[in-house]
């Protein structure tokens, strides 16, 4: 494997803290500041950078990711786009991990194996299919390995113990717990409910464990970092972004990086602060 | 498939899809968040439970014949025949089922799974409202509390069935996003689902989504195929030599064709081209889509070269779908269903001559069925039998039809 990502989570690790993994829409609110946000995330302090693929139809998430979707495609992004995008922040970013997710139509219709040459070419860490369960995929998977590129799958809080072996087979680069049944950025799950989900994960596999849905706050990005390897934030960035887009603000970028700086502030913090 | 079970001709059955994992050939599957996962395995280990039980089939069985009211008659429609003057043309008679369409077949099987399951609250979407109209009616026998999602754009124009569900006690929530039509409304169902997995039951309305939905509803629609298959025999002494249905995501049409499927009978599914084919503007995800993945199935769909869904165009709302069930999408691959389309205007030329000749009101769905009949059958001999399917009458689109016609109700 190529593998930013894993030495990315061994670097958080040492410094006995969770990695701060931040979600934005590839291309939202457009094209020309798509760019500017990505540098802005890594400016912030994010360790690892999950890009979603604009989709018309985002079953699995709510209204903040929808409309980021929506601004994303109104601009004209394509994945062609995406992957540009991915090229161009690796000409001057070699080291900060990058995680596409999205549905798999758009990855179907540009060619299964195609992408998956393009993407590790274009400088790409592994893909998050959120359509694509475990029994379905054997279509993309192969691929996926066969480029160096990581397959990351989701656990639920429906994941029972007797399907968990499933998802973890085959999975690589870190679990992905999706802490409420639900949609994104919408309801938070309770503390302890992700700490005994977390430790169930961790011992089931000894990938590193990310928590995502329902994470806005550096609070909560704290008290999620206490137990897991990764805290996910990606609806409240994204709707700071919507909101910029809408008063036309051009400071976007430095919201954005004031916004990731108040998170990786609380990560970097956490377990510090516990312990004393 | 499955496995190689033979027919009386020797040749391998059509009839034994999907396979264990939920593909019809390269078409169906289960592409669902995990979240839902979990719960698709379950509603698929209830669903074989209740085929093994008797007493699943004879509620369902006693429910059809005395709250739906079947069997639906098969109908000769012998003004229509000689005005077409070719083929012999029956109708099975779905619009006089309760609620006014085959829809309540399926709802009336889902929901005795929901109950079987444990469920206490049921959603759905509509895109007619014809299907809301069964899910609503359902729910209020069993009751449970219902909602539905229809589009924005639908509860515009199918006003008479949005405040029918409100009488039946169902939630209408509006879908604002995307073409705020049935796609739409599907998106929505499937975000509250994920939410509410512990006490939900989603009532799919087609032979689509993820396994085992497109085998369930059509297996709870085949009742139509199985009546239409003995009764035709009664009427005429031999199978028919054509069956003609509509398709949106195609319920109406599998569940009259599955059970002919190892017979010597042609079938033709008839598509919404909308504006016509050649016009961005229509329905037609066979004659203009390409496969891929939407709403828990691969199949044949609308979209750009991105990947991205395109949205679907009919003056029928329940045809307005980029979509098929994907067992149409494998039977079209195969070639052993032809699929052909209407447009608007040739649904509504049908509509009007139906309204006129046979005294029957039909929906705007089966009246893209009775399009495609009227180019076929003149050329046909008179001794030739097309039985179509008439899934819904038009009570509900009365007002669609004004609009389109210019007319000031």
């Amino acid at each position: 494997m190529s593998d930013r990502l894993s030495r990315r989570f061994a670097e958080c690790a040492a410094q006995d803290r969770a990695a701060l993994v931040t979600f934005v829409t590839a291309g939202d609110p457009d094209l020309e500041r798509g760019p500017s946000i990505l540098a802005a995330l890594v400016a912030g302090g994010a360790d690892i950078i999950e890009l979603g693929m604009p989709f018309t139809d985002p079953m699995a998430d709510g209204p903040a990711i929808q409309a980021g979707n929506i601004r994303s495609l109104g601009t004209g992004t394509t994945l062609r786009g995406v992957l540009a995008m991915i090229r161009a922040f690796r000409l001057t970013d070699g080291t900060t991990p990058l995680i596409l997710m999205g549905y798999f139509n758009p990855i179907l219709a540009y060619g299964v194996e195609a992408f998956a040459d393009a993407a590790a070419d274009a400088g790409l860490d592994g893909t998050i299919v959120v359509d694509l369960p475990p029994e379905e995929d054997a279509e993309l998977a192969p691929m996926l390995r066969g480029h160096g590129l990581h397959n990351v799958r989701l656990a639920t809080p429906t994941t029972d113990a007797k399907r968990l072996p499933t998802v973890l087979s085959g999975a690589s680069g870190f679990v992905y717990y999706v802490a409420v049944a639900g949609v994104t950025g919408t309801a938070s799950a309770a503390d302890a409910d992700i700490a005994s989900a977390v430790a169930r994960l961790k011992a089931a596999t000894s990938l590193p464990v990310a928590v995502g849905f329902g994470i806005k706050t550096p609070a909560q990005a704290a008290a999620v970092g206490l137990h897991a390897d990764g805290v996910v934030v990606g609806s409240a960035l994204v709707s700071l972004i919507g909101a910029a887009a809408e008063t036309r603000a051009n400071d976007l970028p430095e919201q954005v990086e004031h916004f990731v700086r108040g998170l990786a502030d609380a990560v970097r913090t956490a377990r510090v602060r516990t312990a004393a | 498939m499955a496995t190689a079970a033979l027919t009386a001709s020797g040749r391998p059955s059509l009839r034994t899809g999907p396979d264990a994992r939920g593909h019809f050939g390269a078409f169906g599957g289960r592409y669902v968040a995990e979240t839902l996962m979990p719960l698709i395995l379950e509603l698929e280990v209830a669903y074989r439970a209740a085929q093994a039980d008797p007493a699943f089939a004879a509620e369902f069985d006693y429910l059809m014949k005395h709250y739906v009211g079947r069997p639906s008659p098969m109908y000769f429609a012998e003004r229509l025949t000689n005005a077409l003057g070719g083929a012999k043309i029956y109708f099975k008679r779905d619009e006089l089922n309760h609620t006014g369409a085959h829809k309540i077949n399926n709802c009336i099987g889902q929901m005795l799974l929901a109950q079987r399951m444990g469920k206490t609250r049921i959603i759905a979407e509509t895109g007619a409202g014809q299907h809301g109209v069964a899910t609503a009616t359902v729910a209020a026998r069993a009751g449970l509390p219902c909602t539905i999602y229809m589009g924005a754009r639908d509860i515009a124009r199918q006003a008479p069935n949005v405040f029918r569900m409100k009488l039946l006690g169902a939630e209408v929530r509006s879908v604002e996003s995307g073409s705020k039509t049935l796609k739409d409304a599907m998106n929505e169902a499937l975000r509250d689902w994920v939410a509410n997995v512990h006490d939900t039951f989603y009532i799919i309305g087609t032979a689509a989504g993820p396994h085992p939905y497109p085998e369930l509803v059509r297996d709870f629609q085949s009742v139509i195929g199985k009546e239409a298959r003995e009764q035709i025999v009664e009427a005429e002494g031999r199978l028919p030599d054509v069956l003609c249905a509509a398709i949106g995501g195609g319920s109406n049409a599998i569940g009259l064709f599955h059970p002919f499927l190892d017979d010597d009978v042609r079938m033709i599914g008839v598509e919404a081209s909308g504006h016509g084919l050649d016009t961005d503007a229509h329905a037609a995800s066979l004659a203009g889509g390409r496969a891929g993945v939407l709403h828990g199935n691969k199949t044949m769909l609308l979209q750009d070269d991105d990947g991205q869904i395109t949205e679907a165009h009919s003056i029928s709302a329940g045809l307005d779908y980029p979509g098929i069930g994907p067992e149409h999408a494998w039977l079209h691959s195969i070639g052993r269903v032809e699929y052909q389309s209407a447009t608007d205007a040739e649904a509504l030329d049908a509509f009007q001559q139906l309204c006129r000749l046979e005294g029957i009101i039909p929906a705007l769905e089966p009246a893209h069925a009775l399009a495609a009949i009227r180019r076929f059958a003149p050329g046909m001999s008179r001794d030739t039998i097309v039985v179509a399917n008439l899934c819904g009458r038009g009570d509900k689109d009365i007002f669609t039809v004004a609009e389109a016609l210019g007319t000031q109700m």
